[in-house]
């Protein structure tokens, strides 16, 4: 029970609350727009959710999430451009039909974001520290290289579709119904990672995190444990890709650049890194920032930038961090 | 005829590379730091050539304006920022960097805009010359090959032969034992700090001239000089040198090359698109392959 009630988890839940209530109270209060940030704080912390069970809790340092997020966004976007051109996407060896219902678009873009961090993962993890960090980026760039030169669907101008895919019984055009998809997803990605934190697999991650050798002693094996790892945070992530695609109407290859790769991190960090909702909290922080320091100064990336340097010199635990007044997987 | 030009501007390109990774790798095995502000640092010098040959007139005086500013950037940034994260963990590294790479690009578009700027060649450099064979090339990229050229000898000289490049490679072994000698540690990570930034800076000057000068022109090169460091291996200069080549070669030949080898195979228009997907994907297909046979780097001491 204590573990229930401790000061995290009432965090944790206040913050998920209090995304809910703003999204409710602008819908009330018919803000339409206000819904659709809150979607997009849904979505991004779903991304740093995914991010944050390779990063916070394995302790691998990728900067080539917005892979997976990309690679959800254009599996949405293909698949949504074939069905309203009724074109097949591939014929051979058998035949792939588009597709607008989000719950056959959903395993497709996770199945491609884990299919792509399985491969990624492979081949990075054979590194560690700075090389780790590098070649993930760079992988990451390849694909916004890939994406930029392939015409066939969109190349550097992106690729859109015009209408938003569908959900049985909701009209997915309706902010706040949205808005309800994303918590949801949102809900069950943070109800998995608490639950697979926890688990004998978990914590056979988050040992091998602690001290590699000594996890390798008791019988663990790092590199499985990390790739598997690995692979669920990009299908997360892929799915956060997918949500983006939908909410935008839009993928293009900016959310295959390094720039989503930092942006995501920053959600994990300015909340903070290794708490279930530290992502959640970020994200909503860095939309909120968005705002109110865009309406400030068009440079509004600089304060940003101030406001990073500051939490990472000054206060390592993220902004949870300062609440709970504890540090970094504390 | 067409190779030969293209097997120069792979050329070209890769002593470019060279100067951004040789600062990168510098850093890396010295300080043990991943410094993602390295692209800010290129476009500051870039920037600073522009602003002052604009002012000026003299082309030269931008190139020496390029690698003073870059270096007391690279300078001031160590001192207020990059010495309080030696000690932190990589994370913290990529972060605070990340958050400089905001500050100096809006800083830059506040004070030049977002519109690209030119730099015009003085006629000493600009044309093309002859060369054996009666190839045209332009001078210019020929004189980018000899710069690079000479920075890597000098580099050489500088760590095998000065006094100060003893004390970087005692650096990289043992850090607390030459404090205990009585080196300045601070000093000297300062130095090699705007050592590195002065390079970076020098190579964002001359792309600047070929191409153009605009916020955010540090960040693919960055990218790129990552590729290069994994290949060549993390704190290798010769590594650097090397890999900057291979990648600079295998990118300029590659979308020089595989179109045309694909319509070989199959039918022009699709052998021109996939081609050109392909040659975009070729260095990072490389790095891929480096990681496989050899995980530390081609030059790389430590795994």
């Amino acid at each position: 029970m204590g573990e229930l009630l401790n000061r995290d988890a009432i965090i944790n839940l206040v913050i998920f609350a209090l995304l809910v209530a703003v999204a409710l109270g602008a819908h009330l209060a018919g803000d339409g727009f206000t819904v659709t940030l809150a979607t997009k704080a849904a979505i991004f912390g779903l991304a740093g959710v995914g991010l944050n069970l390779a990063l916070g809790y394995g302790g691998l340092i990728s900067f080539g999430h917005a892979a997976f997020f990309g690679i959800g966004g254009y599996v949405t976007g293909i698949l949504a451009s074939h069905a309203s051109s009724g074109m097949p996407v591939v014929t051979l060896p058998f035949t792939i039909m588009g597709s607008n219902e989000m719950l056959g678009i959903w395993p497709v873009a996770m199945l491609a974001g884990g299919v792509a961090a399985l491969a990624i993962g492979a081949l990075s993890l054979r590194t560690s520290g700075v090389y780790f960090i590098m070649v993930t980026l760079a992988f990451a760039q390849m694909l916004y290289y890939f994406a930029i030169s392939w015409s066939r669907y969109g190349g550097e101008d992106g690729l859109s579709f015009y209408v938003r895919n569908t959900f049985p019984g909701l009209n997915t055009f309706a902010p706040i119904q949205y808005f309800a998809i994303c918590a949801v997803l949102l809900a069950l990605a943070l109800v998995f990672t608490a639950v697979v934190t926890q688990s004998r697999f978990g914590l056979a991650l988050q040992a091998a995190r602690q001290n590699s050798q000594r996890a390798v002693a008791v019988g663990i094996r790092p590199y499985a444990i990390r790739l598997t790892a690995f692979v669920l945070s990009g299908m997360i992530v892929g799915l956060a890709g997918s949500l983006y695609a939908d909410l935008n109407r839009f993928v293009s290859p900016a959310m295959l650049s390094w720039h989503m790769s930092g942006e995501i991190m920053v959600f994990v960090i300015l909340g903070g890194v290794g708490r279930l909702c530290g992502p959640v909290a970020g994200a909503a922080i860095y939309i909120l920032l968005e705002h109110v320091l865009g309406g400030i100064s068009d440079y509004w990336q600089a304060l940003l930038g101030l406001l990073l340097l500051g939490i990472v010199l000054f206060a390592p635990g993220g902004l949870i961090g300062i609440v709970t007044r504890r540090g970094r997987h504390a | 005829m067409l190779l030969a030009e293209q097997a120069l501007n792979g050329l070209q390109y890769g002593m470019m590379l060279f100067l951004m990774a040789a600062g990168l790798t510098l850093v890396f095995g010295v300080m043990g730091l991943i410094n993602l502000a390295h692209g800010s640092l290129y476009m500051t010098g870039a920037f600073a050539c522009a602003a002052v040959a604009a002012a000026t007139g003299s082309f030269w005086l931008g190139l020496v304006a390029s690698l003073a500013a870059a270096a007391a950037a690279g300078a001031l940034v160590e001192v207020a920022v990059i010495r309080r994260l030696y000690a932190r963990d990589h994370l913290d590294q990529v972060l605070a960097t990340f958050a400089l790479i905001l500050i100096f690009s809006e800083g830059a578009r506040w004070l030049f805009g977002s519109f690209p700027l030119y730099l015009k060649l003085p006629p000493s450099l600009s044309g093309a010359v002859v060369l054996p064979g009666g190839l045209h090339y332009p001078l210019f990229r020929l004189v980018i090959i000899g710069f690079g050229a000479a920075v890597a000898v000098g580099l050489w000289w500088l760590i095998t032969r000065t006094r100060l490049g003893i004390r970087i490679r005692a650096g990289e072994a043992d850090r607390e034992m030459i404090g205990a000698l009585g080196v300045d540690i601070a000093r000297l990570y300062t130095i090699v700090f705007a050592l590195g930034a002065a390079l970076a800076g020098f190579a964002g000057a001359l792309v600047g001239s070929i191409q153009s000068v605009q916020v955010g022109m540090g960040e693919p090169v960055l990218i790129l000089a990552f590729v290069v460091v994994v290949i060549g291996g993390i704190g290798s200069i010769k590594g650097a040198f090397v890999g900057a080549l291979l990648v600079g070669m295998t990118d300029t030949l590659g979308k020089a090359l595989l179109p045309g080898l694909l319509s070989q195979v199959v039918e022009a228009s699709s052998a021109k698109t996939v081609g050109a997907s392909l040659a975009s994907v070729l260095i990072y297909v490389l790095m891929a392959v480096v990681l496989i046979m050899r995980p530390q780097g081609l030059f790389g001491a430590r795994g």
